[in-house]
């Protein structure tokens, strides 16, 4: 029975904890907010001298060797600064390149990942069209897309590349609720595009990255969230007593602890499943993105409530953790979409 | 990290599995799959026997006293397969799990030899009489009182919601020795037979109909002096050592039990038509995801243990196992509908799913309310600030 972390993966966890608890301050993920949504220090750091944007790449292409356990182990620590990183997108492209791209494709972009030179977006559901390599449609909702260079869009078990630099591509940025990780829509006229060579096994691959990096951010965030309250609750006196001393408010962060510890499993299933190519992998991944969405919803709102006035303000950094769990919730298929993938996997499709 | 368990882990699953599935297909076919733990009781006294002679009732405990010394791994993996057998609910898992392991912890090397083996055998049933009319979510409030009279404890009280004591041959009980002591001081921690006229039961009909419950009189109840666990006046340390022990490898085993609910409701919903409400499907999906993050929790909070102490989060296994479980019968009825509420036969009494509608409503209560637990969780795990005492 290992269900437990290594030794190894402990020591990447404490020091992802400490880099993004002194690097990704509320200051410079603010300052992200006020621009692109990007902390450009923070993530040439982040691959650089830690050598993190390399996890899931295999060291033959410039990686760290090293699966989903690793990425959710990275991802839980970022969501808990709320740290403004192109994360999401740039393990999606790679995992969709590791498992579906052609040879050449991987030695074109995997040492470029693994050192962090890329910024990615993907779609989701997005309607497109494709004549003779080049592709055409309104594509919504990209997270970072307004300075993303690649574009990954897939559909109908396919998956295409596009160069987001090259002709043919229009984009407008919109002010987002989530500054952290802003959407725009790219319009697409007849743009080059490049086609992975395994469409399905991208998509697999993609979606997978996707779901475990958002559900341990989920992670992350909501775990922040409660020890933020609680040492709140501890400081605060009202009534000449601590907050945190009555029932109606130690309840509820009890119930946050509670949430919190499935989400927790739910997350290093899902990425143990995915890295022992369990065949509940599915069934572990649709549990965990809408599990941890949910928990930190809940775990987010209390903050906000259990704060008072002070977490209604701008000032403090309720909101951001707040707004970062609702964009989770919506990305990548929300919370009812996720568990009636689970109950398809478990009672079928209705006669 | 790894979900599964290792090879001769698995050779172990298959070993106990294959004789579970043999007991249960052969010799013990009429009591497989009984879900209370109150009918068939003297076949199920041979059932216990059966296992112990095949060195299967008490695997976690030390060769020496009939075990196994099983390594964590294979409790929880025996745990499921005698789940997955549909093997009956052990009516002496208070023996094996609570007092056994109690005084293995706490107990002399007298008290060992005396009372290990009739639980191994499975020959001594077990009850536990902690709880009083005035001492609940409060435990430390009992009055039951102990005194040395030569060389015997005489205890007078009264204990309530003693599971199983109607069958049990033995009960240990916490009883103030010390006059005037107040709270978690002063209490013992005694061992008492219950064949003696000094105690006295009387079931407990419980909403559900059945009664698993009891309320056991203490009338000048007598065992003799060295029936004590511990010193006089520690019996709030040991019976606080042995709810550790609650929060065991069990939990795998009644998870087996969730799942079979489960699987009931999704097999009324398909042939009721309800598997095509869009609501129901979706509280079928939180209902599977609640039990799958149950069995991953648990792998993770016995996997450290391997390792290192079982930490905060263990506290939390608790409310959450109660809560889904209460939640499923909700749901168990939602999908049933009007059918749901009317008996099958002459009597009051249900099938599984009605009856884990209403058995359910005791989760959330019994072995720590969900609000003590929030307290616990908070004060212990969380580390917040204690609720001002009363004094009334």
């Amino acid at each position: 029975m290992e269900f437990a972390l290594t030794d190894e993966q402990v020591m990447i966890a404490d020091t992802v904890r400490a880099f993004f608890a002194e690097n990704a301050t509320s200051e410079r993920t603010r300052a992200a907010m006020e621009g692109v949504g990007i902390d450009r220090d923070l993530w040439a750091a982040f691959a650089g001298e830690l050598g993190l944007a390399g996890i899931g790449i295999p060291e033959g292409f410039g990686g760290a060797g090293l699966g989903m356990v690793e990425l959710a182990v990275v991802a839980e620590a970022a969501g808990a600064q709320v740290a403004a990183l192109p994360l999401l997108g740039h393990a999606m492209l790679a995992q969709a390149l590791v498992r579906g791209g052609a040879q050449a494709q991987k030695e074109q972009w995997l040492p470029r990942l693994a050192a962090g030179e890329v910024i990615a977006t993907v779609s989701w559901n997005a309607a497109f069209e494709v004549n003779d390599g080049a592709v055409s449609g309104t594509i919504a909702h990209l997270p970072h897309g307004a300075i993303a260079e690649v574009l990954l869009l897939h559909a109908a078990g396919q998956v295409w590349l596009v160069d987001l630099a090259g002709e043919g591509v229009r984009r407008t940025a919109h002010v987002t609720m989530d500054q952290t990780r802003p959407l725009a829509t790219v319009t697409l006229d007849a743009a080059p595009a490049e086609m992975l060579e395994n469409g399905a096994a991208a998509i697999d691959g993609l979606q997978a990255a996707g779901w475990i990096c958002l559900a341990a951010e989920a992670l992350g965030g909501a775990q922040a969230s409660l020890g933020r309250t609680v040492e709140y609750a501890k400081e605060r006196v009202q009534f000449g007593r601590p907050i945190g001393s009555f029932q109606a408010y130690k309840h509820r962060l009890a119930d946050m602890m509670v949430e919190i510890e499935q989400a927790r499993s739910a997350v290093y299933w899902a990425a143990c499943a995915v890295d022992e190519e369990a065949g509940e992998a599915a069934l572990a991944l649709h549990a965990a993105k809408a599990f941890c969405a949910e928990t930190y919803r809940m775990c987010a709102g209390n903050m906000v409530q259990l704060h008072g006035g002070i977490g209604f303000t701008w000032e403090h950094d309720a909101h951001i953790f707040f707004k970062r769990a609702r964009s989770i919730a919506t990305l990548y298929g929300d919370s009812q979409w996720h568990r009636e993938q689970v109950a398809h996997l478990v009672m079928g499709d209705p006669a | 990290m790894k979900l599964g368990f290792s090879k001769a882990d698995e050779a172990f699953r298959s070993e106990c599995a294959a004789w579970l599935q043999a007991q249960m297909a052969g010799p013990f076919a009429d009591i497989r799959g009984i879900p209370n733990l109150v009918s068939e009781i003297e076949r199920r006294r041979e059932w216990e026997q059966e296992l112990a002679a095949h060195k299967w009732s008490c695997i976690g405990w030390p060769e020496q006293w009939g075990g196994r010394g099983a390594t964590l791994a294979q409790q929880v993996i025996f745990a499921e397969e005698y789940a997955r057998a549909g093997a009956p609910g052990r009516i002496n898992h208070i023996g094996v799990e609570l007092a056994g392991p109690t005084i293995l912890a706490f107990g002399t090397e007298e008290q060992k030899a005396r009372f290990l083996p009739g639980i191994a055998a499975g020959t001594a049933i077990w009850c536990q009489g902690y709880s009083e009319p005035n001492a609940g979510s409060d435990l430390a409030n009992v009055r039951s009182k102990a005194r040395l009279e030569g060389d015997e404890w005489v205890v007078n009280g009264q204990k309530v919601w003693t599971s199983l004591a109607h069958f049990s041959d033995w009960i240990f009980v916490i009883a103030r020795s010390q006059e005037g002591s107040k709270g978690p001081k002063g209490l013992t921690f005694l061992m008492m037979e219950m064949d003696q006229p000094g105690i006295e039961v009387r079931p407990i009909r419980q909403m559900n109909g059945e009664a698993e419950f009891n309320e056991t009189f203490l009338t000048d109840a007598r065992c003799p002096v060295d029936s004590l666990i511990g010193t006089p006046g520690d019996g709030w340390r040991v019976a606080m050592g042995l709810l550790a022990f609650e929060r065991g490898v069990s939990t795998l085993a009644q998870q087996m039990g969730f799942r079979n609910e489960l699987d009931g409701i999704i097999a009324a919903a398909r042939a009721n038509g309800k598997d095509r409400d869009p609501v129901i499907r979706q509280r079928v999906a939180e209902a599977e995801i609640g039990l799958r993050l149950m069995r991953y929790g648990a792998l993770r909070m016995l996997s450290k243990a391997d390792h290192s102490a079982i930490d905060g989060a263990a506290l939390t296994y608790k409310i959450q196992w109660a809560t889904w479980r209460r939640n499923l019968g909700e749901l168990a009825m939602d999908v049933l509908g009007q059918d749901g509420e009317i008996a099958p036969g002459a009597e009051y009494e249900w099938p599984m799913l009605p009856n884990l509608f209403l058995f359910s409503r005791s989760d959330t209560i019994y072995g720590g309310t969900n609000q003590i637990q929030r307290n616990l969780i908070a004060e212990r795990g969380l580390g917040l600030p204690k609720e001002p005492r009363g004094d009334l």
